[in-house]
């Protein structure tokens, strides 16, 4: 008897079928975006107490307009200029009570971290991208002077290589071995030196 | 009439597609493990603006969402001015505060205080209804938020 071929099943329909469930999913479902910029808003403050005086010099303001146009320190500037300019003026440390900050101590500017207030106003007008642009160069001229203090400070503590960005990745990440306790006091520590210190106006 | 009947030549063979719906499951399965069902029906155009500083929104607290934009192509009878959107209604600003009151409801009472309120602004609108929404969370004491964004280059947004 001759030897016969096994009778091929059509699978023809099985891509008709697949396909349906792929628009399916594609139709019914959505990609998460999960991250953003993290911001906590002020309680409204119903009591009567003056707000206390803050010197000038310690205030960086930073302008938005209704044509998306920056003004900072009454000198108008490009968003890519923003963020070396807030680095720049928190580590100033005019009044040398900040050791580890490298900037040009200037007595106009800034006196510590901690004095240091970056005031941000938009106009209604003002469009939310270049709002999110400039809070995003804010954060990050933050996000590079607390990176730095880590890369000073992580050595000494036994963190290598650790940058202040990964510092708090690494704390959140359950699988990270290593001293966490440790690690929490350092980035605490950083956070007491460099506070964000970023307030908006309401009118 | 021959025994052996000589083969028909011409014609090509067909292409063989057996592997056609492999590939479509393969798609399939990313898209299933890739995405999630969709919470609410958009009725806003929703393009988030970029961001290179972005912290990773934490889903062990409650998170809710509060979509602002021009209304989308379909609801256009709504007008071109961007609107705020909740829970798959069109709503106003007065009623931002009412509906965190209802989301807060829903939770576990220790969980309260955590509850993260994302905003998911469109890049074109204009900060106004935000600075007013922002106004009404804070009068109802919610005061997490994040700026929802996608990952690039800030600078980016900037047309100019």
């Amino acid at each position: 008897m001759a030897k016969r071929a096994a009778p091929e099943v059509n699978a023809g329909s099985m891509a008709d079928i697949a396909f349906l469930l792929l628009i399916f999913f594609l139709v019914t479902t959505t990609i998460e975006k999960d991250s953003g910029i993290n911001r906590k808003l002020p309680p409204i403050d119903d009591s009567e107490v003056d707000p206390p005086i803050i010197k000038q010099k310690n205030i960086f303001t930073v302008l938005l307009n209704k044509n998306d146009q920056l003004l900072v320190e009454d000198e108008p500037m490009q968003i890519k200029d923003l963020r070396k300019a807030a680095v720049e003026f928190l580590d100033n440390g005019g009044d040398g009570t900040c050791d580890y900050c490298q900037g040009a101590k200037s007595p106009s500017s800034s006196d510590n971290p901690d004095k240091a207030i970056i005031s941000l106003k938009n106009d209604r007008e003002t469009s939310y991208a270049a709002y999110i642009a400039v809070q995003n160069e804010l954060v990050a001229a933050y996000n590079v002077l607390r990176n730095r203090r880590a890369l000073e400070l992580g050595p000494q503590k036994g963190f290598n290589d650790m940058d202040f960005i990964k510092m708090q990745n690494n704390l959140k990440d359950v699988r990270w071995t290593g001293n966490k306790e440790k690690l929490k006091e350092l980035v605490d520590q950083i956070k007491v030196e460099i506070p964000q210190k970023l307030s908006e106006v309401v009118e | 009439m021959s025994k052996f009947k000589k083969k028909k030549d011409g014609g090509l063979p067909p292409v063989n597609t057996a592997s056609l719906p492999d590939i479509v499951f393969m798609l399939l399965f990313f898209f299933m493990v890739a995405t999630v069902m969709r919470e609410d029906t958009l009725f806003v155009q929703n393009q988030l603006p970029l961001a290179d500083q972005v912290e990773k929104l934490d889903k062990k607290y409650p998170v809710s969402y509060i979509y602002m934009g021009k209304p989308s192509e379909n609801y256009r009878k709504f007008g071109t001015v961007a609107r705020i959107q909740l829970n798959d209604k069109f709503a106003d600003v007065s009623e931002v505060g009412r509906f965190i009151d209802a989301e807060r409801l829903a939770l576990r009472e220790e969980l309260v205080p955590f509850l993260t309120v994302s905003l998911k602004v469109d890049k074109d609108a204009n900060m106004g209804i935000v600075g007013d929404v922002k106004q009404e969370l804070r009068k109802v004491n919610a005061l997490k938020i994040n700026y929802t964004t996608g990952i690039g280059d800030a600078l980016s947004n900037i047309k100019n």
